[in-house]
């Protein structure tokens, strides 16, 4: 079966200065969770704004292929993007504080999405958010149309853009570390809701997040990145039981059994920081702060496979301890 | 929303008060009224016969319930320059400075907010520096020196508009350009800041992950945003242009407030004056309360505190 979402070599650069996304190239499959891994600044947000057509203004987005279903991304114009976002793919981000309007009714701002793709009227659409506001545990759906961002908690906010996300039915939702910003208890609720929808609605789901442990319950297909590259890919199972990348490796260092991760764990227990890369820049991105660095790794380093679907970007052999 | 509303209203009542008291006490510090209003070859008897006419002789705080009890019923004395009720002068005068006004403000919102959004949109851009500029230099120019080229432009060479007068509304345009040029660059600017904030905002990341378009997301998403600033600063440029028209007034010899304002000061005719200032600071309170009221309806977060 065709992927519903499909990247190979995806480039996006700041107004000439920052390579943000270095190639990457991945596969979301109908109805499975794909999880895009990686500290803040690696590019994973990025490339998700690339692909949904996001990117601020000074970044140039290039890629091999960038496909959703059966369209060609990179033939799309501006109005043709827009016709797509928010029908067939939808986004919901980090920020549920400041994400919604702040001078609008949640009802108006749902509203108006199913307005704009499905021609209905206010009528019908304000029924619509009512039903999705139901769909995502929000009870009184009715008083909370009524309502401003104001007047609702974070978790609250983020459950209506997922509401919001879903009006129109969409094939691929990209969430873009939908729970960090929210407590502990709350972001559980969330990923319980995110994994119920995706059962009902059969959805596809591009997750980006920092945290091993989302990605341990959440995902079928993890890429992991750094610093604007791609360094691993396999399906969950093979990433938590065969980490092959000194990057991978370093991140699950602390975790070791999968299943149970600490949920919390932080991304930077590696020493170091994610070095900012400018164009031209060549070998492994990671070498500053590898232990294993070898003098090949200042040459460009291809991506090679471990196994069959697992493929990790380093010089290393696959079995090196 | 009806708290805010009352808090708003009872502020507003209060800066009444203090303005009706200040506005007294202006006329009663600038000198002898009764020796100024009897002129300089007045006797000293003259002058205390004026005096007793006029109830200066009594104590100041029985002058000011006697004036503030008279004004509240509609009666603001009588002009000493006009010998006629200054409640009537202000009838006839106020009508043309709020139209002029008013048209100054439409002229200066329908130019400013437009500018202001394509240069925000365009940030950074040679549009939006061409506006910049053109929004500095119409801030350097001063209103005489603009009204005088307007007219001898439009007026004199052109023949298309009256120089002066009011006989019929082409009157009102040139000097009501000449206000709204003073306002422009003030609104405009903040017209363009606000929506720079507003467009960089996650709310119109959302719009645009919503597939809105353009113009949904501009006009509908970030500009209402922006507006409050720009309502607020609309309302005090309003007040200004209502109370600080007396050159325009003047130049173009419209028989405004503002001119009314000027003639009474120099002829210390008291009663105006206070009047004049009293109105003016009534409409400048009127104007904050409905900037106040509009950014409430404009911003649900100002109802709830
Ligand atoms: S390529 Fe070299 S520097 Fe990079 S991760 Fe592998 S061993 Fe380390």
């Amino acid at each position: 079966m065709s992927p519903v979402l499909e990247v190979a070599n995806l480039r996006v650069d700041f107004s000439g200065r920052t390579a943000a996304v270095r190639g990457v190239s991945l596969k979301v499959q109908r109805g499975e969770t794909h999880c895009l891994v990686g500290e803040s600044g690696c590019g994973k947000s990025v490339s998700a704004l690339a692909v949904m057509g996001l990117l601020a203004r000074g970044a140039v987005r290039d890629a091999d292929v960038l496909r959703f279903q059966d369209t060609d991304l990179t033939r799309l114009s501006e109005r043709g993007m827009a016709r797509l976002r928010g029908d067939k793919m939808a986004m919901i981000f980090q920020e549920p504080m400041t994400s919604l309007n702040p001078a609008y009714t949640i009802g108006s701002q749902m509203a108006e999405v199913y307005e704009r793709h499905r021609g209905a009227g206010r009528r019908a659409a304000l029924d619509r958010a009512a039903e999705l506001l139901g769909r995502v545990g929000i009870t009184a759906p009715g008083m909370r149309l009524a309502q401003f961002p104001h007047q609702l908690s974070g978790g609250l906010r983020q459950r209506v853009m997922i509401a919001m996300a879903l009006m129109c039915d969409p094939e691929l939702l990209i969430a873009d570390e939908p729970t960090t910003a929210l407590d502990v208890t709350v972001q559980a609720q969330i990923l319980r809701l995110l994994q119920t929808l995706q059962r009902e609605l059969g959805l596809s789901l591009l997750l980006i997040t920092h945290d091993l442990g989302i990605v341990a319950r959440m995902a079928n297909q993890v890429s992991v990145m750094y610093a604007g590259e791609l360094v691993e890919s396999a399906t969950a199972e093979a990433l938590f039981a065969a980490p092959t990348h000194p990057y991978t490796r370093g991140l699950l260092a602390c975790i070791p059994i999968p299943g149970t991760v600490r949920r919390d764990e932080p991304l930077g227990s590696i020493p170091g920081t994610v070095p900012r890369i400018s164009p031209g820049f060549a070998g492994c991105g990671f070498r500053d702060r590898c232990t294993h660095a070898l003098p090949a790794c200042a040459q460009t380093v291809a991506l090679r496979s471990a196994a069959p679907g697992h493929a990790y970007r380093c010089v290393l052999p696959a079995e090196w301890t | 929303m009806l708290i805010f509303v009352f808090r708003r209203a009872v502020l507003a009542l209060l800066v009444c008060l203090t303005v009706l008291v200040v506005s007294f006490a202006l006329t009663r510090l600038s000198g002898d009224l009764a020796a100024s209003i009897a002129g300089p070859n007045a006797t000293a008897d003259d002058v205390a016969i004026i005096r007793k006419n006029y109830g200066l002789d009594r104590p100041l705080t029985q002058q000011f319930v006697d004036w503030a009890a008279a004004a509240a019923s509609g009666d603001l004395g009588r002009s000493y320059l006009y010998h006629a009720p200054v409640s009537g002068l202000i009838r006839v005068r106020l009508p043309v400075t709020l139209t002029l006004g008013l048209s100054g403000l439409a002229i200066a919102l329908v130019v400013a907010i437009p500018l202001g959004i394509l240069a925000a949109m365009r940030e950074g851009s040679a549009a939006d520096r061409a506006i910049m500029l053109v929004a500095l230099l119409g801030q350097a120019m001063p209103s005489f020196w603009l009204s005088l080229t307007l007219i001898i432009w439009f007026g004199l060479n052109l023949q298309w508009l009256p120089i002066s007068g009011i006989e019929s509304w082409q009157g009102y345009i040139l000097p009501a350009t000449v206000l709204a040029f003073s306002a422009i660059p003030a609104l405009m600017r903040l017209t363009r800041a606000g929506m720079v904030d507003a467009l960089s905002a996650d709310y119109i990341r959302t719009a645009r992950a919503k597939g809105l378009s353009r113009s949904k997301i501009v006009l509908k998403h970030a500009l209402r945003n922006a507006a409050m600033p720009v309502v607020s600063i609309a309302a005090v440029q309003l007040g200004f242009m209502l109370g600080g028209s007396i050159v325009i007034e003047t130049v173009f010899a419209l028989p405004g407030i503002g001119y009314l304002a000027w003639e009474s000061i120099s002829k210390n005719d008291f009663p105006v004056v206070q009047a004049v200032v009293m109105i003016l600071a009534l409409l400048y309170i009127g104007l904050t309360l409905l900037a106040d009221l509009m950014n409430a309806v404009l911003d649900p977060r100002l109802r709830a505190s």
